[in-house]
């Protein structure tokens, strides 16, 4: 239907205008680059070199036989494996207990936020400090309670292990404060209308309302420390470097290798579309989860 | 009422120890930063040095590399960055949420279609025209790629929403034109969601490694987690006192303005969270 | 400009399936002030959106001062708008936001810098006008003190009152309002009343209120337009249209408590026959024709030979009470107001005789009949009438 409104078009015009500079961006920094990578993944380019060969899956096929890769992918899907359902626990229990106290919820908050808040990758040379196999507080702690000690990040089987603690770390605060507005969204008369009902025992409480009610929410942080866990490279450029014997070799730190520095371009191309299509996996599959339980609204 | 009490005593003693944990590392980090290096070492853990070592450690950190430059970078990028994210997503924000135009929803999906992409997707490409460009090892390679904030996009137009037509109705009745209603009306009602975006954008970019490290090998631009890493691999992490120094260093201007903004950051994440 | 009058020729307008307006024509004249009265929903909203400029007319012309404007934009219009939810800056204090729209209108682009716009020539004397004519409008509504406060520092009234300032400051050709004392209580939507409409004497403007309250429409405006479903029922000024409703919708939606509407006969000699009982009221039309019989609460009165009502309510309201009756053979209950102390004397499940002193008479469809009373009424009921 035509616009008869006085004044539309100048209001479309204005539109566009106000758009554009961001609409440009977009296209420049984020959507062409990413159509770029898919493109470059399919050819055979190196950075410098002159000509820019088109070898259709070859990148792909290399990748389904390089054991690096494997290993990375592994690596990458059991830290996501650890640190999803440790993230999310923590950070309900901590959202639920921050919630039913009355006082000092202020103070929780931030101790729990500050990690998400503070710089990655000095915090993780602390952490480096932490793991230290003699002084290191983990295993003073570990020695204290007669558990078994190691050097943590030097030690193929626990290096993973120590940067999902990490990680874990990290992201708590912020699973914490979505489950915390999740929380304070349900509506007070439902707990008051189940107490109505008979029923005003915590464990009841949790399981007839706010387990429920939070579904959405718990959809949406899962998917976001997924997403976040994901994007693992800090920690492990900085403390292990993917050692020790590839322990810790993970995607993006596999793409960074072969893209920057040995400025494989193509090849690194084609594991960040790996990279992306797990991303996008996450939230598609969020999305459907969220869809098919909408009727909570 | 004393089993209340007494479950609110249990609940509170929970939380602490959390709390302790989650702040150990900071504890460590600043104590670290004050002890000489025979006390880093010794078996005991102790939360103050018996000897001093403080300001010998923070003036290596500031001597040993340039730390105080790594701030300035941080500072001038990350302001540059917000004001170019401002600048952008706040016009974008008000056409997509107040405004009637054909390729509204085409321009909504697209930001929508961004918004799925991780920061690392467009690394290569990036590179490959930084290079070209011959923009590496410039400020400009550290900041263009951010210039451009889906998040913030989203976030302001999530807040424009929420803002009454009538007001924008008004206002026009008044005599603004719609950009004069941009930065005359909306951008002074958006000032605290402004706040909250700001924060974030800040911190993000105060933060980030992957793609700094990417751009940048010169020691004059680097950015405070890149000046990190880099002491970290000069001193080869064995001056633990002067390293946390600086890791001290770096990190408070993020605690101090996380704990001045604590309520509009949290309001920030969860705003285009879960609602 | 100068006051000016309104011109709405046959609006139509539609989103996607629903027709809103349908062929709306409505004319307010320079200096009138025209509610328009319907329940929400009715398209009176979106009428003054259309009249403002704000959302466009699928069909027919707006026009102001005999000019049409249909293509401009609402800051081209010269009109002023009072929201409902006042729709004032938030950020801005009082003073700047009645000052805005003098800003738009009389200083240039370049005037309008911040800091730099001081040094702009011009300016200055431009500005003091601005001022001038702000705390002119200020001081009649009390706003003098309130000046540099912020909206949310403000009561409800006060917060009404800078809207209407905001409007008035720009001396529009009209002012258009949109239920704007509906966020207020009763006791100050009663004096925001009295206070508009003493504006619109002093400035003698044109004004177009929207409203779904009768009492606001009854009371303060010269004319009323009621709409229903898109279309305008009846214009007419209040006592008019309380007296004469050219419809039964219209005869419904005014009036409280509501006319009660009575299913009837025209019988052989074209008198209303009613709940079993022959009216002395006469309407042309064919015998045994059905029709519907309004009767107002208050012309029903209890005296001999009336309507034999049975009892079943009195619902008291101090001065007057209602009496909730039923008349055999109809479904409705019937309502009629009477003073308290004839109430007193009543108990429910009693019957009372019930007789009309004036009766309206609708076709079924909904349209107005003549009605007349029968001057061969019997002598009982032509004293009844006197």
């Amino acid at each position: 239907m035509a616009e008869t409104r006085p004044g539309a078009r100048a209001e479309a015009l204005a539109a566009w205008a106000l758009s554009l500079p961001a609409l440009i961006l977009l296209w420049a920094m984020l959507l062409g680059p990413a159509v770029a990578v898919l493109l470059l993944s399919f050819t055979g380019w190196s950075l410098g070199e002159a000509e820019m060969e088109w070898i259709g899956a070859g990148n792909y096929a290399q990748l389904a036989a390089d054991p690096v890769f494997w290993t990375s992918l592994r690596n990458t899907l059991i830290y996501v494996g650890v640190c999803v359902p440790a993230t999310v626990g923590l950070g309900l229990a901590a959202a639920l207990l921050v919630e039913s106290v009355g006082r000092g919820r202020g103070f929780y908050r931030a101790a729990y936020f500050l990690p998400v808040a503070s710089t990655l990758l000095a915090m993780a040379l602390v952490w480096e400090f932490m793991f230290h196999p003699t002084v290191g507080f983990v295993n003073q702690a570990f020695g204290a309670l007669g558990l078994p000690v190691t050097d943590w990040l030097n030690n193929p089987d626990v290096a993973l292990l120590a940067l999902a603690v990490i990680g874990v770390w990290q992201n708590l605060g912020l699973a914490m404060v979505l489950f915390v507005a999740g929380l304070q969204g349900i509506p007070r008369d439902l707990y008051e209308a189940l107490a109505m009902d008979g029923a005003d025992g915590p464990w009841e409480r949790f399981r007839r309302v706010t387990w429920p009610m939070l579904g959405p929410a718990l959809v949406f942080v899962v998917s976001i420390i997924a997403i976040r866990s994901f994007q693992v490279f800090d920690t492990v450029a900085v403390l292990t470097e993917g050692g020790p014997s590839k322990s810790t070799e993970v995607l993006l730190y596999t793409m960074v290798q072969e893209g920057f520095t040995f400025l494989r371009s193509a090849y690194g191309a084609a594991i960040t579309v790996v990279f992306l299509v797990f991303t996008l996996a996450i939230t598609m599959a969020q999305t459907i989860l969220l869809d098919r339980r909408a009727h909570y609204g | 009422m004393v089993d209340r009490l007494l479950g609110t005593l249990l609940r509170h003693l929970v939380l602490l120890a959390g709390a302790a944990l989650m702040l150990t590392p900071f504890v460590i980090m600043v104590s670290l930063s004050l002890k000489p290096p025979g006390e880093i070492f010794a078996p005991e853990f102790r939360l103050l040095p018996e000897q001093w070592h403080a300001v010998e450690n923070y003036r290596e950190a500031f001597t040993r590399v340039p730390l105080a430059r790594f701030l300035i970078n941080g500072l001038i990028v990350t302001a540059s960055i917000f004001a170019a994210q401002a600048a952008t997503a706040l016009p974008i924000a008000y056409a997509l949420a107040k405004l009637r135009w054909r390729g509204r929803q085409a321009a909504f999906a697209l930001v929508l279609l961004a918004l799925l992409i991780p920061p690392q997707v467009p690394a290569i490409p990036l590179y490959i025209a930084m290079w070209k460009l011959d923009l590496l090892n410039t400020y400009a390679a550290i900041i263009l790629p951010s210039t451009i904030s889906v998040f913030g996009i989203f976030l302001m137009r999530q807040f424009f929403r929420t803002v009454p037509d009538d007001l924008i109705a008004a206002a026009r009745m008044d005599g603004l034109g719609e950009f004069a209603i941009v930065w005359r009306i909306m951008l002074p009602t958006a000032l605290p969601a402004l706040a909250a975006f700001g924060c974030l954008s800040f911190i993000w970019n105060w933060n980030e490694f992957f793609w700094p490290l990417i751009a940048v090998q010169e020691e004059r631009l680097m950015t405070p987690p890149l000046g990190i890493a880099f002491f970290n691999n000069a001193e080869a992490g064995t001056n633990w006192g002067p390293l946390m120094a600086a890791a001290t260093v770096t990190t408070a201007p993020l605690a101090l303005a996380f704990l001045l903004a604590s309520r509009a950051f949290v309001r920030g994440v969860t705003m285009t969270g879960v609602k | 400009m100068a006051v000016a009058s309104v011109d709405l020729i046959g609006i139509g307008k539609r989103f996607g399936a629903t027709e809103v307006l349908q062929d709306v024509t409505l004319r307010a004249a320079d200096g009138e002030f025209l509610a328009i009265l319907g329940a929400s929903g009715c398209g009176k909203s979106t009428l003054l959106r259309i009249l403002a400029g704000l959302e466009g007319a699928d069909r027919g012309q707006v026009r102001l001062g005999g000019e049409e404007v249909g293509h401009l934009r609402p800051k081209a219009r010269d009109l002023a708008m009072v929201f409902q939810s006042y729709a004032l800056y938030p950020y801005m204090t009082v003073r700047q936001n009645i000052t805005l729209p003098l800003q738009m209108r009389r200083l240039s682009a370049l005037q309008r810098l911040p800091l730099l716009g001081r040094l702009a020539p011009g300016g200055r004397a431009l500005r003091a006008g601005i001022t001038a004519d702000v705390d002119a409008v200020a001081g009649p509504l009390q706003l003098s003190a309130l000046m540099e406060r912020r909206p949310a520092q403000l009561s409800g009234g006060q917060r009404q009152r800078v809207a209407l300032g905001r409007a008035m400051v720009r001396q529009p050709a009209a002012f258009l309002m949109d239920e704007p004392l509906s966020n207020l209580d009763a006791k100050l939507r009663v004096e925001a009343r009295a206070e508009i409409v003493a504006m619109q004497r002093r400035l003698s403007a044109t004004i177009l209120y929207v409203t779904h309250d009768q009492v606001e429409a009854m009371t303060m405006a010269d004319r009323v337009a009621v709409m229903q479903a898109g279309r305008v029922l009846q214009v007419a000024p209040p006592q008019h249209l309380y007296d004469e409703p050219a419809s039964i919708d219209v005869a419904r939606f005014v009036g409280s408590p509501p006319m009660n509407i009575i299913p009837a006969l025209l019988d052989e000699t074209g008198m209303v026959e009613l709940a079993g009982h022959v009216l002395p009221w006469h309407a042309q039309g064919r015998a045994g024709a059905r029709v519907m019989a309004g009767i107002r609460p208050e012309s029903l009165v209890p005296r001999p030979g009336g309507l034999p009502a049975t009892l079943k309510r009195v619902e008291r309201l101090g001065a007057e009470a209602v009496l909730h009756c039923a008349l055999p053979g109809v479904e409705d209950t019937v309502l009629a107001r009477v003073e308290t102390a004839i109430a007193n004397g009543l108990s429910p499940g009693g019957t009372i005789p019930l007789m009309p002193r004036r009766v309206l008479l609708f076709q079924e469809a909904g349209l107005r009949m003549e009605c007349r009373p029968h001057p061969a009424a019997t002598p009982a009921m032509e004293g009844a009438l006197g």
